[in-house]
């Protein structure tokens, strides 16, 4: 049999939840009808939602913000980031514009979450913006 | 020569308060509305708070900071508010004659109303007394949050991080996504600082340490941080134990917000000692008339969408003009809470009291009391200093007697299940 404990954050008590696992059954102890449903997600597929910065060129500012279009799978999160690092846009970009379909083959997208004008002036580096 | 503007409206700082100031100004029929902001974009901190959980109480969904400033923009792009960017206000005085300046020059606006909504600044290093050395490499949370998400710099590869707020807890997280090494988030209270939420999905979720009831009692190294002397603290504060070492080349400050006020004391605007921001009543004016102020320099809250709320509320009270007002009712902090917004109760009795507990409390009870008399009385399973507890006005039965009112919270002294749990944790942590 194996357990484990999920602090649960639907709500700011911040219950104790007992799970229990015994021939391929879970069981939940403590908390609410909610705060269990929470930790069946937890321990069966954690997902976050992930947000962070890409490049962009030819910006008014040099990151653009972005997250994923659902809570990504957690324990996929730091290859996501790995994916991200060398991920690179152009500018303008639109708020809501979606940037990338399927990320690492988990139907996800990655959209923007700042819309980012051009840089008008030829040759200014963009930190100046 | 500075350029004399006669307005209606001034609004200072174009951040998440001073938008929906400017706007809530403009719904009530104010024309002439200037919002001055003295960054190159309008949203203040929203910008740079790129991680999710905004917006859900006006919204009804969940928002970056980004998305949820944006929103904003562009609903004061279809008013005719006048937006300056890179302005910055220098003074403000008495008569409400504002003085600015920019790439154009200097400008002296004199409207009938100001509203100050220039948010809060970060604790910094000389405020908590740390001692060690002073090396490059300390930073406030948040200043290494712009670094990292605006400007696109790591502000070091090995991180330890002094406080337990939110933005420090964010930041650890982020930080993390970005490859550095979280050494631990030290914090000098045996509780939490920040939401329980961001506990589990910054710290847990990467297995980083928290070490309660612990401190930074030395920073070393020359040049740059070298690391760090982390020991336990007893109930009073005192050191306790030996210290361990810690090597980083970054130490983060998250140590608390206080409201930005400069302006306002230079207005001789009346400020109150426990929130750290101007005195305001229901509708966010200040002691004197024809000066609002509303959002974090007000006093610092939660989250961004009880700023927001505090912000719509003034539009409406500058639309009825100044007129001479009678004496408001006058609330105080009592037993149990550390501060309240707003502290004056005047005609409208609408819109929230914010009340932040002093400590963690199970089944507590929150009373307004005036002469020893309870007024009214609200049960609250469980309250943190991290949250507020927000009452709708409208519901207490506000008495006739111009007598100061109390706010009082009593209950039984309340300890996170995690606690224990983390001490064990950090106790196993080795020199």
């Amino acid at each position: 049999m194996i357990s484990s404990r999920v602090l649960c954050i639907v709500c700011p008590l911040g219950c104790q939840i007992e799970v229990k696992e015994k021939d391929g059954k879970l069981s939940f102890h403590g908390g609410c009808a909610r705060g269990k449903s929470y930790a069946k997600q937890e321990v069966t597929y954690p997902c976050r939602m992930v947000t962070t910065t890409v490049s962009i060129r030819g910006g008014e500012i040099p990151r653009l913000p972005v997250r994923t279009s659902r809570p990504f799978p957690k324990d996929r999160i730091l290859a996501l980031m790995e994916f991200l690092r060398s991920f690179e846009v152009e500018a303008p970009v639109k708020r809501g514009e979606v940037l990338f379909r399927n990320l690492l083959g988990t139907g996800i997208d990655l959209i923007a979450t700042r819309t980012i004008h051009r840089l008008e002036k030829e040759g200014e580096d963009s930190r100046e913006a | 020569m500075p350029k004399f503007v006669e307005a209606e409206v001034v609004v200072i700082g174009g951040g998440p308060a001073g938008m929906a100031a400017a706007l809530s100004a403009w719904e009530y029929g104010m024309r002439k509305i200037f919002l001055l902001e003295r960054n190159a974009h309008l949203g203040g901190i929203l910008n740079q708070c790129i991680h999710p959980g905004f917006g859900l109480h006006i919204f009804g969904e969940e928002l970056t900071g980004p998305e949820y400033a944006e929103r904003y923009m562009e609903a004061l792009g279809r008013t005719g508010v006048e937006v300056l960017t890179d302005t910055t206000v220098l003074e403000v005085h008495k008569d409400r004659a504002v003085v600015a300046v920019n790439r154009g020059g200097i400008w002296i606006f004199h409207p009938q109303a100001v509203v100050f909504a220039m948010g809060c600044r970060e604790r910094t290093r000389g405020m908590i007394r740390l001692p060690g050395t002073r090396p490059a490499g300390i930073f406030t949370a948040g200043c290494a949050q712009y670094l990292v998400n605006v400007e696109g710099y790591l502000p070091g590869k090995r991180v330890v991080i002094l406080g337990s707020g939110d933005i420090g807890l964010i930041m650890a997280r982020r930080l993390t996504l970005e490859g550095v090494k979280v050494e631990a988030v030290v914090e000098i209270r045996p509780t939490l600082s920040g939401l329980l939420r961001n506990y589990v999905q910054c710290l847990q979720d990467f297995h980083i340490p928290l070490l309660l009831s612990h401190t930074v009692f030395e920073v070393l190294g020359q040049e740059r941080v070298e690391g760090v002397l982390v020991g336990e603290v007893d109930a009073k504060g005192k050191p306790k134990g030996r210290l361990r070492h810690i090597p980083c080349d970054t130490l983060l400050l998250s140590v608390g917000l206080i409201p930005e006020v400069e302006l306002l004391k230079r207005a001789g605007i009346p400020l109150c000692s426990s929130s750290g921001g101007p005195f305001v009543d229901e509708d966010f004016a200040c002691d004197v008339p024809g000066f609002f102020a509303c959002g974090n320099v007000v006093a610092v809250f939660d989250l961004v969408d009880y700023v927001t709320r505090s912000a719509e509320r003034v539009g409406k009270r500058i639309s009825e003009g100044l007129r001479d007002e009678k004496p408001p009712l006058i609330l105080v902090p009592g037993k149990g809470v550390a501060a309240i917004v707003p502290q004056r109760i005047r005609e409208r009795r609408e819109g929230f009291l914010y009340v932040r507990p002093k400590e963690s409390l199970r089944k507590a009870k929150l009373s307004l009391v005036q002469q020893g008399r309870e007024l009214y009385h609200v049960s609250v399973p469980l309250c943190r200093p991290g949250e507020m507890i927000h009452l709708e006005i409208s519901q207490i039965p506000w008495p006739k007697e111009r007598k100061e009112v109390e706010v009082v919270l009593e209950g039984e002294k309340h300890v996170d299940l995690f606690s224990g749990a983390l001490y064990c944790m950090s106790s196993g942590m080795s020199d």
